[in-house]
Parts: C-alpha cells; structure tokens; sequence
C-alpha cells in the first residue's frame, strides 16, 4: 500500500520560497500568477492492508515528525 | 560545573562550543547523539550550531527525535540549564523544549556576518551579566532563522518578558525581530547567533563569552 503526504505552509504564514518562484513566473511573461505556495510531497510504501489503520498510522507519523504543526498542515492520502 | 555537549551528525559547531564552555569554567562532557543517557551531575547542556542531519526534512527536525534527546527533555523538565545554538535552536524548536518554530529566510539567502543584537531581557542565568537592553555583537550564519510565532505566542512571550534578544536591523524576517527566546522556567535558551564564535578576544570581538562567564557565575555564587 502507497500513501501520499503534502506537506504546506499553513496558510497565514508567509511563504518566501513560493514568492521566489511567483516572481520568476513574472519575469518569465506568466503575469496571470496571483500566488504561489510550494510545499513538499511525501510517499510512504507501507506493509499494512487496511487502509483505514494506515491513515491512522501515517497521519500519527505527520504529527511526530513530517510536518511541524506550528506552521505546517497536513494532507494524507492512501493510494 | 559540568556542562555537556551533543554531538549530531551534521554538527559543527560543537567542539567550539565545548571551548567556550570551557574557557568558563566547566568541565565538558562530549555526548553522541545515539546516547540515551546524560553524564551524571550536569548543570548545562549545550546543543551546537551546524546541520544536523543534513538539515534534511525541516532543520533540526530529525536530530529532535535522537536517542538522546529524551534525556534532554527530561533533564530541561527537572529545572536544567539547555542552550541551543543556531541548529541547537532548530532542534529545541522542533523538540517542543521552546516555542515557535525557524523557517527559511525570508531574503531566502543564507545569511553570515556580525549582527547588532539588543539583549531583550537580563532575567535569564544566561543573560544576567548584561542590562537589560544592552547592546552586543555576535556572528550569524544560518539559512533558516526566520522565526515564527503567530500573535496569541508573540503576545505571551513578550508578556512573560521571554525574548531574550531581538536584532537591531532584522536580518532573516524574524517575527518580532526575534533572536532568542527562553522557556517559562529561563533556563532554556535558544538563540541563531553564535556567542561561542565570539567568545576569545584573542580571536576578535568577544561578547558572547559574557554568556558563559554569566552561567558559571549563577552556578557557583561568592
């Protein structure tokens, strides 16, 4: 079984990175940009076989170490 | 006085920071970050500056979960001294040992030179050989020091008189120009300057040594 994490930036918190990369899109003509915010994907191959424990297990792992919660948020999805 | 110094993968900061300690007055203990278990008798323990880990993840997030930083936690929940230093920092961050978390700056360059600072607060045993508002200088050299904190924390922090120091010209987007903060109890003290990179007037500015001359003085009163 695959899971897929995204990690972002919550939103309120300024993301410098993606400011970077929304300015590059401008200077590239792509001037229709309002906003970007670039976060992080993570994929887990997972020996379980119920999906539901595997959410559980992998949304337990987002809270203890792949995302830090004081500024990030958290997307889990079982493939 | 015995103060330790944890060793990571990725630190390098730690042997200077053994020095400055040192150079104080304590004995210094050299801990691998695979240890479970703290020398017996400690009064400080100092987390160095480098990239631990290969700042892999989120800086400092993986060093927060070495074997040895249970015994961190609890030696900081017992009422012992903790000093992180720039990754030291990330890592008591990321460990839930301080408040707030250090996210990329927000110039996105990696930043290295003096920095004015402004000690923020004289009521820490790390800070109580400076006045309050006095004016230093310490090196920096980090990536990811911009700190945050949403209002409702910055609000506590400031009420509960815990930012140690703020930069005089912020350099990395920090909220509140925050350089420094300290735990409810003021014997945890994170910081992205390096006071042990300004420790020996042999070697230049030395204002940072008044950090660890300030501890060892709280340690052994006259």
């Amino acid at each position: 079984m695959r899971a897929r994490v995204t990690v972002m930036l919550r939103d309120g918190v300024l993301d410098p990175q993606g400011e970077a990369v929304r300015h590059a899109l401008g200077s590239l003509g792509f001037t229709a940009v309002e906003g970007v915010r670039q976060g992080k994907v993570i994929e887990l191959d997972l020996a379980a076989a119920d999906a539901t424990a595997a959410e559980a297990e992998v949304r337990a792992m987002c809270e203890k170490l792949l995302a830090n919660t004081v500024i990030e948020r958290y997307a889990v999805e079982i493939l | 006085m015995k103060a330790a110094v944890i060793t990571f993968p990725g630190s390098n900061c730690d042997r200077d920071l053994a020095v400055a300690f040192a150079a104080a007055g304590f004995d210094v203990a050299r801990v691998w970050h695979k240890d479970s278990a703290l020398p017996a008798g400690l009064d400080v323990v100092g987390l160095p500056g480098g990239f631990s880990f290969g700042d892999h993840l989120r800086c400092g997030a993986i060093a927060a979960r070495a074997p040895i930083m249970g015994a961190v936690a609890g030696f900081a929940r017992a009422g012992g001294h903790v000093l992180g230093i720039c990754n030291g920092f990330q890592v008591l961050c990321e460990a839930g040992l301080l408040p707030g978390a250090l996210m990329r700056n927000a110039g996105l360059r990696f930043v290295c030179r003096p920095e004015r600072l402004r000690v923020a607060t004289a009521d820490s045993p790390f800070l109580a050989g400076w006045d309050r508002g006095a004016e230093i200088t310490l090196p920096i050299a980090h990536h990811d020091g911009n700190y945050r904190a949403d209002d409702a924390l910055l609000d506590r922090l400031r009420g509960e008189d815990r930012i140690a120091f703020t930069y005089a010209a912020n350099p990395n987007g920090s909220a509140g120009d925050i350089a420094g903060v300290l735990s409810d109890n003021r014997r945890v003290l994170g910081l992205m300057p390096h006071p042990e990179r300004a420790a020996d007037p042999r070697l230049g500015p030395a204002d940072g040594a008044m950090l660890f001359r300030a501890l060892a003085s709280v340690l052994t009163p006259a």
